[in-house]
């Protein structure tokens, strides 16, 4: 990559990475290469590449059960994320973690994490934790979606965040839909009015602009390296896609096709694109296709992990478990 | 030689682990005062960074702990409340136990989750009652369950320097404990290896936590006419299988005292094992809690559900009599 990712040109490679790495994982899913499906981040990748444009290597970010944008644009080789979602043994997680589970720690991506604000919690002690190890000025980013700001122990992490001045931001992906439940069947108040009840300062800005939420991380980003603590930003968006693949075969009526299609009319990939020479969007283009054919050509082509060693890792320390089997 | 107590095995462990290590830091509800006894002098020694009161979001600060280990730090959560650990099952089953295998051993999860106090405190009534190590042993989650305050010293350091999440269970039987010791025999203990506190040849009490204690009592008291040997696995899990088997392929009978409740509970684990690969001549027995067991409040009924002496020397006398 030529150009610095929070340039112009530098948001518009990593949305469009996003995009067509969902579209290629969507058709391995509908070939059965990806087993289990995925949560497409299709229309939401703005989000991703606005805030990891803001991080350094060393920062630290968690992520959801939809979280391949968040892993790419936090640096993470497609195709060894690719191979992670076909299960084979080159995958960033050997194949023990898939779609919902991917991590690298070595570029700080510190878990996807399947369980619907779970890492909130995860990502300020890690944060905490990193500013004494290093005594560097880590920032961490939890992401996740308004599904989760209806869960305790998210709430209870921003509390110990504000509390103990921890550098973290906290991105809301409001895409309008926990699953199939509107927001606002699901959230009284306001999603920022959370982070507010806890003295941090929570914006709300347009999660389809990749420059507007660069410009709202940035901000963020300064304030908690400058040790004010941490952010809520609530990027709002729409998911263009199912919740899950399982959508592709089983219908799920909660929404219209006309919803759909208006949101279609602010796509992140477009936007970004307009802001950049066509004759170097369609030179990012083809290096994306490019990267992409040789990701899923070393997926299909690498290998299936050994059944004998399926509880590898189990413990850190080596100890092994019992079999099912026996002694 | 100094009477060391079971609190002050785990305070020692405790401070020479912070001594050594400065990745460590404690945190949990009222350490700084030290309610449970446990952190007495640690705040004042190591400071606010290191010892750390957090507000009352045991599901936070359980995933925080997760997140300074993954970090790099040696992060050591007191539970005030056994119960507590119902609370944070998903922090510590479904997340700090799963990182590793996850993410194909990307990362470690040190944490010890200690919990001063477990099982019945005499009248603390349904909530505060609770002994779940066998919820713990059965997800896989390292738990360590020590009777004595040396094996509570051994325990504890291990668990800090063990690379995966450890559960320590002390018991609320067991605080109460003293034990003669030299300081400097302290040492830790390895995770997995039983102790047999009384050698015997009629029968294997294979007692767990405090109720090693009773165990003793009752083969001394029935010494006379039964050969009782005592073994302590000191770890529910990862447990001493070999201990074990090499204990009741020498007695041939086996007896199980479990403060779980009988479902599920470690007891009816060890009788499996100890049928499959034992060779026994009587049917082996156990004492546990009734199936599903509440504690009542009324001090009659709290000890009315929880295993005890006269149920373990009848259980003993019927395994003599089978075989």
């Amino acid at each position: 990559m030529a150009e610095p990712p929070d340039t112009p040109a530098g948001l518009y490679r990593t949305t469009r990475l996003i995009r067509r790495f969902e579209e290629r994982a969507v058709e391995l899913v509908h070939k059965g290469v990806i087993v289990g499906g995925i949560h497409p981040y299709i229309g939401q990748e703005a989000i991703a590449a606005g805030v990891c444009a803001a991080l350094r290597p060393t920062d630290i970010i968690t992520s959801t059960h939809r979280g391949h944008g968040h892993v790419l644009a936090k640096g993470a080789d497609p195709a060894r994320m690719l191979a992670e979602l076909a299960g084979r043994s080159t995958g960033l997680n050997k194949g023990r973690g898939g779609s919902m589970h991917a991590a690298d720690f070595s570029l700080g991506i510190f878990g996807a994490n399947a369980i619907v604000g779970a890492n909130g919690a995860i990502t300020v002690g890690a944060t905490w934790a990193a500013a004494r190890k290093r005594g560097a000025d880590t920032v961490g980013v939890s992401f996740f979606g308004d599904g989760a700001v209806s869960q305790g122990v998210l709430l209870e992490a921003m509390n110990l965040a504000a509390l103990w001045h921890v550098p973290v931001l906290f991105v809301c992906e409001n895409n309008g839909y926990a699953t199939t439940l509107t927001v606002e069947d699901a959230v009284a108040g306001t999603i920022t009015g959370r982070g507010e009840a806890f003295g941090m300062p929570a914006t709300t800005v347009d999660g389809m602009d990749p420059q507007a939420v660069l410009d709202a991380a940035n901000d963020a980003v300064d304030r908690a390296r400058a040790g004010y603590g941490p952010s809520l930003i609530e990027c709002l968006t729409y998911r263009y896609d199912a919740h899950h693949t399982w959508e592709h075969k089983v219908r799920v009526r909660y929404r219209d096709n006309d919803e759909v299609a208006r949101a279609r009319s602010t796509d992140p990939v477009e936007i970004q694109g307009a802001r950049i020479g066509a004759a170097e969007r369609a030179e990012i283009d083809t290096e994306i296709e490019t990267l992409l054919d040789e990701a899923v050509s070393f997926a299909i082509n690498s290998p299936h992990p050994d059944p004998a060693g399926a509880l590898d890792y189990l413990y850190a320390t080596g100890m092994r478990a019992r079999s099912g089997g026996g002694w | 030689m100094p009477r060391l107590s079971y609190q002050k095995a785990l305070n020692r462990a405790l401070t020479d682990e912070l001594a050594r290590d400065p990745d460590v830091f404690v945190l949990g509800e009222d350490i700084r005062v030290a309610v449970s006894n446990v952190t007495a002098g640690l705040f004042d020694r190591f400071g606010p960074e290191r010892v750390l009161d957090t507000p009352l979001s045991e599901q936070a600060f359980t995933s925080f702990a997760t997140g300074a280990a993954l970090a790099g730090m040696r992060p050591v959560i007191e539970f005030q409340i056994p119960s507590l650990l119902f609370l944070v099952f998903e922090q510590i089953a479904n997340q700090a136990h799963k990182f590793s295998l996850m993410t194909g051993g990307q990362c470690t999860v040190p944490v010890t989750y200690l919990v001063p106090g477990s099982g019945s405190r005499t009248g603390w009534a349904g909530q505060h009652s609770d002994h779940p190590y066998s919820l713990y042993a059965h997800v896989g989650v390292k738990t360590v369950l020590p009777a004595t305050p040396t094996d509570a010293y051994g325990l504890m350091v291990t668990a800090i320097r063990d690379d995966d999440p450890v559960v320590v269970f002390a018991p609320a039987g067991a605080l109460a404990v003293r034990e003669d010791v030299d300081y400097a025999d302290l040492r830790p203990v390895p995770l997995g290896v039983g102790r047999v506190h009384r050698a015997g040849t009629d029968v294997t009490v294979v007692a767990l936590g405090h109720l090693v204690h009773d165990a003793l009592a009752v083969a001394e008291d029935l010494a006379t006419e039964v050969s009782i040997e005592v073994f302590d696995p000191r770890t529910v899990y990862p447990f001493d299988w070999d201990g074990l088997v090499t204990s009741v392929t020498k007695t041939r009978r086996l007896v199980v005292i479990d403060d779980s409740n009988r479902t599920s509970g470690m007891a009816g684990e060890i009788i499996a094992t100890a049928a499959e690969h034992g060779d026994l001549i009587a049917p082996p027995t156990r004492v546990t809690r009734p199936d599903g067991a509440v504690l009542p409040f009324a001090l009659d009924l709290d000890r009315a559900v929880q295993p005890g002496r006269a149920q373990l020397v009848t259980a003993i006398q019927g395994v003599m009599k089978d075989g």
